[in-house]
């Protein structure tokens, strides 16, 4: 059954992109959900889809088009969130609701609101064409090699910003990578994962990998580890019961959070 | 010795505030190598403000704030106060101690093997070297800021910069602060700038005071300072 489900090409491809993605998120949500920045995930994957509308009515290649405007959008929330006097969560709110809002009208104003919008919002294997996922694999392994990279500052500017900023460390620069980073792979999972799933990618690892692991380095593997796996067995048992991947995939993640919730329960005792 | 009037960090008439709104103004204050300085003052006098002003985070409205050469190349440790995201971080003791060599110079992915031996040794002089693989938010708040502390030495080589250190601890674990902080003063040559509310312990080690009142600051030795009007009035309020 599994081998043939590996045997369709499709499959194979959502399978590799899935898996990159799916780590990606799962790196950079553990610095997110540990710096309380959970919703900004969710608030770009709705811009996301608002410019991915847009692109769809204006004829441009989707990819290119939310691309850079998601960065933007992840910039201006980072920026928001950095203000003391600022209402976070509203700024979030208002945003994501916002897009929402006017993709949907640009879909209804142009296609009609028909499966496509379907797509968007819940995710589908089949949106990934042969370009799509070349271009997730190679964004995906920047973002890896970039995490590595920058782990240490990464985890510097999580724990402790202001005593990063007070040694001397360029804690807007990390903050901004971090941002691009983010709004990348939002970008890039969100057509397999729809636009209102992604962002439990990037919080469900972290979550479960907390609640198991005591050191941030051993905290980052699991989650990475845990988001490759749930996505895989996302994706066979969307193929074998035909539900939608993003939403087998969440679930997937659940199982394993509340597998995770047990154990440290267990172990307290 | 040439050593105790090598100078770290003046102020010369500086003003510091936020958006042209000056909170402390025309200050002149000269701390030298090996200095102990407590800043002291009601809430909202500006202290935070200053020691974002003397940290570097912030540029003097007007004056100047001028930093020793050595200093600027991150010779300076801060231990920050607490937020609320700390307290369930998952990070080993190791792993936050270490953390405070990422702002050596150079551009450096990864930490050296001296820094990792640097950072068990200043692990070793605070007194938690036995934590190295227990997770931090499972310490107690005492031993959290040994750590934090541990972090600020691997960062500074000259001076370090404590945000009212002792809030929320017990009366014994902030007695032990104060003996480290003591230590690392007298034996290490570390100048200490402390922001604090507890006035006892402040006078017992410090060599400099600076009282930010509402109307205008004061900045003295200790003898200078409690007999100073400010010193004893505040003495007197108890705070």
């Amino acid at each position: 059954m599994i081998l043939q489900m590996l045997s369709y090409p499709f499959m194979q491809r959502a399978l590799v992109a899935g898996a990159l993605i799916s780590l990606c998120c799962a790196l950079l949500g553990v610095s997110l959900v540990l710096k309380r920045y959970s919703m900004i995930g969710d608030g770009l994957s709705h811009v996301s889809f608002g410019a991915l509308a847009i692109a769809v009515a204006l004829g441009f290649t989707p990819l290119y088009f939310s691309i850079p405007v998601v960065i933007l959008a992840a910039f201006l929330l980072l920026r928001m969130a950095s203000r003391p006097h600022w209402n976070n969560d509203a700024a979030i709110a208002v945003l994501s609701a916002s897009s929402l809002a006017i993709g949907i009208l640009v879909i209804s104003l142009t296609t009609g609101m028909t499966t496509d919008v379907d797509n968007y919002m819940f995710g589908s294997v089949l949106a990934m064409t042969e370009f799509d996922v070349f271009l997730s694999v190679v964004l995906s392994i920047a973002v890896l090699i970039l995490f590595v990279l920058f782990y240490h500052k990464l985890f510097a500017i999580t724990f402790d910003e202001s005593f990063s900023r007070a040694t001397g460390l360029r804690v807007d620069i990390y903050n901004s990578l971090l941002a691009i980073l983010t709004a990348l792979t939002i970008v890039l999972g969100m057509r397999m994962m729809g636009a209102m799933l992604i962002s439990s990618l990037i919080i469900f690892p972290a979550l479960t990998a907390m609640r198991l692991f005591r050191s941030f380095r051993g905290v980052v593997i699991c989650a990475g580890v845990s988001a490759v796996v749930c996505f895989a067995a996302g994706l066979t048992a969307s193929f074998l019961l035909s539900t939608p991947v993003g939403a087998s995939v969440v679930v997937a993640d659940l199982t394993v959070f509340l597998a995770a919730c047990c154990i440290q329960t267990l172990r307290k005792r | 010795m040439s050593e105790q009037n090598h100078e770290l960090l003046v102020c010369r008439d500086a003003s510091v505030g936020y958006e042209g709104q000056a909170v402390l103004e025309h200050l002149n204050l000269k701390i030298c190598a090996g200095d102990y300085l407590c800043i002291v003052g009601d809430n909202g006098s500006g202290k935070s403000t200053l020691l974002k002003g003397l940290l570097g985070l912030l540029s003097p409205l007007s004056g100047e704030i001028w930093r020793a050469p050595d200093l600027r190349q991150g010779a300076l440790g801060y231990l920050p106060q607490q937020t609320q995201a700390q307290r369930d971080f998952p990070a080993t003791v190791y792993e936050v101690v270490l953390s405070g060599y990422l702002n050596q110079k150079g551009f450096r992915f990864f930490y050296t093997r001296r820094q990792k031996t640097g950072a068990l040794m200043n692990m070793g002089k605070l007194g938690v070297l036995e934590l190295k693989d227990r997770c931090y938010r499972e310490l107690s708040g005492g031993q959290q800021q040994r750590v934090l502390l541990a972090r600020a030495l691997c960062a500074a080589s000259r001076m370090l910069i404590l945000d009212e250190p002792v809030t929320g601890l017990d009366p014994a674990a902030a007695q032990d602060l104060y003996k480290t902080l003591a230590y690392l003063n007298q034996t290490e040559g570390m100048a200490i700038v402390m922001v604090t509310h507890d006035l006892d312990a402040a006078l017992q080690s410090a060599r400099t005071v600076l009282h930010i009142g509402r109307t205008g600051w004061f900045f003295g030795t200790r003898g200078e300072y409690l007999a100073s009007p400010q010193g004893k009035r505040f003495r007197k309020e108890g705070l």
